[in-house]
């Protein structure tokens, strides 16, 4: 009897994995790369400003206070929707540093003058080179940098209004 | 009503393109590098590293701009004389190994290594015992 039961043993494997298989194929695929970079100091770099109207960014400008690192072009859609979220940290005294991807500096300029300018500074990476180097893989993201550099937090995708305590949250945590 | 609705399906349609940059692609994400040698190993290189746009594309296959500009990276640092797996841990540094189709053993992935071994061991464990088995019976009758 008991030699006839272990017969069934390879089909039951095979039917637990063919369910397993239908089963995680109805779930959500969890399509953001999150950066390991988290708990590490920023890579050197110094960006060119990415428009006339404020100067560029570079790791030496990320001192004292912890600052928000945000990524994010003017081609960029979810950008617009996050604009305003941005607006409300920078009133409640987040400083934020943007970098933008690969953009040019009359769409930069264009894009503030619509959507508001929350920004100290803003550097142009018209080849992705410093986000490639904290580990972003798309944009909008938005960094918590402490005041020695370090990457203290990652948040992907558009900032959306309940994301902003959690953001204020974090940058006190990085003080 | 429905005109309205079959507007709004058409303008969501229509976003995915807005949502591209109009930059020149960076100077190494579509030119080869002059010296042959080095390009096969960039491009050998970048076969095996995930386009984190297209993630089921490698950086090679992908026309994405961030796949270029990842491109230009390789080729970039291959010229400077890094070696392919410094660029290869460089990106893992930053993205897990996640980034990398070339299979690591580490402490996540050793049982995909481990088991066909022992599977085989198990296998041939079983046969030496069955044959060894069949070899007596042959010579006892013998």
């Amino acid at each position: 009897m008991r030699s006839r039961l272990i017969l069934w043993v390879p089909l039951a494997l095979f039917a637990f994995f063919a369910g397993l298989a239908g089963y995680m194929l109805t779930q959500d695929k969890d399509q953001f790369v999150e950066s390991t970079m988290i708990g590490r100091p920023l890579p050197d770099f110094a960006l060119d400003p990415a428009f006339e109207g404020l100067p560029g960014a570079a790791k030496a400008d990320f001192g004292g206070e912890p600052k928000l690192l945000n990524i994010w072009a003017s081609w960029c859609t979810p950008c617009i929707a996050e604009a305003p979220q941005l607006d409300a940290l920078k009133a409640q005294g987040a400083q934020i540093i943007g970098i933008a991807i690969r953009d040019r500096p009359e769409d930069v300029a264009r894009f503030l003058a619509r959507y508001g300018n929350p920004y100290t500074r803003i550097g142009s990476d018209p080849i992705s080179e410093v986000q490639l180097g904290i580990g972003s893989s798309g944009v909008p993201e938005t960094f918590v940098i402490d005041g020695k550099g370090v990457i203290r937090y990652q948040h992907i995708g558009d900032i959306r209004p309940d994301d902003v305590p959690m953001l204020l949250a974090e940058l006190e945590k990085a003080r | 009503m429905i005109r309205a609705l079959a507007a709004l399906l058409i303008a969501l349609l229509a976003l995915p393109a807005l949502a591209q940059d109009t930059m020149p692609p960076a100077p190494y994400a579509y030119n080869q590098l002059d010296d042959p040698r080095l390009e096969a190993e960039a491009s050998a290189l970048m076969h095996t590293l995930r386009c984190l746009k297209c993630q089921s594309q490698s950086i090679a296959d992908s026309d994405a701009p961030m796949a270029g500009d990842m491109r230009h990276q390789v080729r970039a640092r291959i010229l400077a004389g890094e070696s392919p797996d410094q660029i290869r841990s460089w990106l893992i540094e930053r993205y897990g190994d996640y980034v990398s189709y070339e299979p690591e053993v580490s402490s996540t992935t050793w049982p995909l290594f481990a088991v066909p071994v022992l599977v085989i061991l198990v296998v041939g464990g079983v046969l030496a015992r069955r044959l060894g088995k069949r070899r007596d019976d042959v010579g006892e009758r013998a």
